[in-house]
């Protein structure tokens, strides 16, 4: 493999993992408040197809990036209603969100299938984009890219170095106790929600105006699913989403350039790669109950009762 | 209970949405011969489903109010089709169904409705009232091939492929004899992405393969991503199925498109005069069944003309696609000079010719 070829794949690689990284952030941040939604896949495509839409018809992409955010923080709004005001069961309210969202987005993007729309370009930064290997994978790509690294740092700095970050935490390690210091269980709850929302939204607008400018039923093929595995895998730690969504990116677009190189390995074989590569890592990770449990905010998926 | 009851009624909710999406069918008159379609994608504005619609307006043009049309789109090929299909049957006289994977439901239904018509498409099995139609794809493809091989400045074109099944391999060598018939140093280096339609998987094979020097890149999927991903990078394309030059009016050079209209037009007809029978039809440029798609003006004059004249030779049928001599890729001659493939051949290749990288996967 000479450097040029190795330069490319670690730009696909962060290319392929942008959409995973802001959906397994934006999840990240509602599961630290004890909410689990498994909703990420309906948010991602309603997301994608609201952004198409509106940049479609409106002719700039920044309308469609803020209508993919703004239905995925509506969607989110219907599954907070759900699992916060009536504490449905948070994994069949998630679920019934996603499936929601699947048969919703196909009816009203039909008009859009496969329609032609110029993508986002390359936001390329003179000098910086030329350093030899990882140049191009960080300074020569599309602005949602930059955005994601910018969202990393912001969840990154709030998560541990801030004091909402603390109350967010607090709610989802006991919220009982955090009712006994006088903090809002459910309002701090619902704005985790929301943010996971417009995270996943923008992930699928990114999928719909970046990445493959288009739009197609179920086009995110399974992503959300991805990254909600994503947050198990790195245990719950910023940090480690970020390397779990570029790991899995670059498992995705391996396969593809082996095959490219001639290494004859079967096309299908090497198509499980990324999902093999998931695997493994949970299985170490799982293989130490303890941590896991350690790292997993304690109140996850249970439903919050005032009374209590 | 209560939150219970609303989570259901969401699903509940978001299913009928589907139902009212999927059934777009109209009231119909009593006299009129009604014909079903039942499309694998959504129509969409390219792509396989798209052309077999635009057959469908073709053939209500040309039959006006003699004929009565419906369709349904975006059927799965599982346990949904055939509910759909039976559907159909009930309220139609003549059926298409219009992809692979609705072969033996096809089939299953036509036998408890053994007056309608049914017409299967890219299927091999038949029965009474079950016939099946496909195009010769090849031969445009092959004629892509010989563009391919002018065009080429690094003599390495990506082949963004689905599935490694006969009807693809078949492709991808009529794609590379006529590249090769220009230009022998040429190579064609394919990715399998194991799916029909999967815009994001068929954009990163794309670009792995221009980042690999590809500066031509073919594709036998079904979404525009690969010519999206050609204009991006600055190199060409070819599309398929249908004309995809929006996707990337400089990358896109041509394509192989399909052309249903005046095959359903003669169909319908058919089952009208009563002449219809449940045979098989393959047809390719001379049954107007394969078109090529707009050329780019990038293409030199002479090589349009070049490949025109090819297009008249397959025509009339001076010329094949499958004529001998050709090699496979150890070099060795399995064609010989002088003979032409058989259809059965050409529908179960199972090997490269000469000048596809790499081996083909089992």
């Amino acid at each position: 493999m000479d450097i040029d070829l190795i330069t490319n794949i670690l730009f696909a690689m962060v290319r392929t993992g942008t959409p995973l990284l802001l959906v397994a952030l934006g999840e990240l941040v509602c599961e630290k408040s004890g909410v689990l939604n498994l909703g990420q896949e309906g948010m991602m495509l309603m997301g994608a197809m609201a952004g198409f839409a509106i940049a479609f018809t409106t002719g700039n992409l920044w309308f469609g990036v803020a209508a993919g955010i703004a239905v995925g923080m509506l969607m989110s709004l219907l599954f907070g209603f759900l699992a916060l005001n009536l504490n449905a069961n948070q994994v069949a309210s998630g679920l019934a969100l996603t499936i929601f969202g699947a048969g919703l987005s196909a009816y009203i993007g039909s008009d859009f299938v496969g329609k032609p729309l110029t993508g986002m370009e390359a936001w390329v930064i003179p000098v910086l984009s030329d350093i030899p290997l990882i140049g191009k994978a960080l300074f020569a790509q599309d602005p949602l890219v930059y955005l994601s690294f910018i969202l990393f740092g912001a969840v990154f700095i709030f998560i541990y170095h801030s004091r909402p970050g603390l109350i967010l935490k607090a709610v989802g390690e006991s919220p009982d106790s955090a009712v006994a210091v006088g903090l809002s269980v459910i309002r701090v709850r619902y704005l985790a929600v929301m943010f996971g929302g417009a995270m996943a939204g923008l992930g699928g607008a990114y999928l719909s105006l970046a990445y493959t400018p288009l739009w197609s039923d179920n086009m995110t093929a399974g992503r959300g699913w991805i990254a909600l595995a994503l947050v198990v895998f790195a245990s719950w730690r910023v940090g480690r989403v970020l390397l779990g969504a570029y790991l899995f990116g670059a498992a995705s677009i391996l396969h593809l350039v082996m095959q490219g190189l001639g290494v004859s390995v079967s096309s299908n074989l090497l198509a499980t790669l990324p999902y093999m590569a998931t695997i493994i890592v949970l299985v170490l990770l799982s293989s130490n109950q303890a941590r896991i449990k350690l790292f997993a905010p304690m109140s996850l998926g249970k439903p919050f009762h005032k009374t209590q | 209970m209560k939150t219970r009851l609303t989570s259901a009624g969401l699903l509940r909710g978001a299913a009928s949405l589907l139902l009212a999406a999927a059934v777009s069918s109209s009231a119909f008159a009593a006299d009129k011969l009604k014909i079903g379609f039942v499309y694998v994608g959504p129509i969409g504005d390219a792509g396989w489903t798209y052309e077999h619609d635009l057959g469908r307006q073709e053939m209500e043009a040309a039959l006006g109010d003699k004929i009565e049309t419906s369709y349904v789109e975006s059927v799965s090929e599982g346990a949904d089709s055939e509910r759909v299909i039976r559907k159909l049957a009930q309220s139609h006289d003549l059926v298409f169904t219009t992809s692979f994977g609705y072969m033996n439901p096809t089939l299953k239904v036509a036998k408890a409705f053994p007056k309608g018509a049914f017409m299967h498409a890219t299927g091999y099995k038949r029965s009474k009232n079950v016939g099946t139609y496909s195009a010769r794809f090849y031969e445009g493809r092959y004629l892509t091939g010989v563009i391919a091989g002018h065009m080429t400045k690094t003599n390495t074109i990506g082949y963004v492929a689905a599935f490694p099944i006969p009807e693809v391999v078949q492709g991808i060598n009529a794609f590379t004899l006529g590249m090769r018939s220009v230009n022998p140093k040429a190579e064609v280096k394919v990715v399998w992405i194991n799916s029909w339609y999967d815009p994001a998987k068929e954009r990163e094979a794309a670009e792995a393969l221009i980042a690999q020097g590809a500066d031509i890149i073919n594709q036998h999927t079904d979404s525009p991503a690969p010519v999206q991903a050609a204009e991006e990078k600055g190199v060409y394309a070819f599309g398929y199925d249908s004309d995809m030059t929006a996707f990337g009016p400089k990358a896109h050079l041509t394509g192989s498109v399909v052309h249903w209209g005046g095959f359903y037009t003669e169909t319908a007809k058919a089952v009208l005069d009563g002449t219809w029978k449940a045979d098989d039809t393959w047809g390719g440029m001379a049954a107007d069944m394969v078109k090529m798609a707009p050329y780019n003006a990038a293409i030199p004059k002479d090589v349009v003309a070049q490949v025109e004249g090819l297009k008249t030779k397959i025509i009339d049928g001076s010329f094949h696609p499958f004529q001998g001599p050709i090699k496979n890729q150890q070099g060795k001659v399995v064609v010989p000079e002088g003979t032409t493939m058989k259809d059965g051949e050409i529908l179960s290749f199972n090997w490269y010719v000469e000048g596809v990288q790499g081996e083909l996967p089992k």
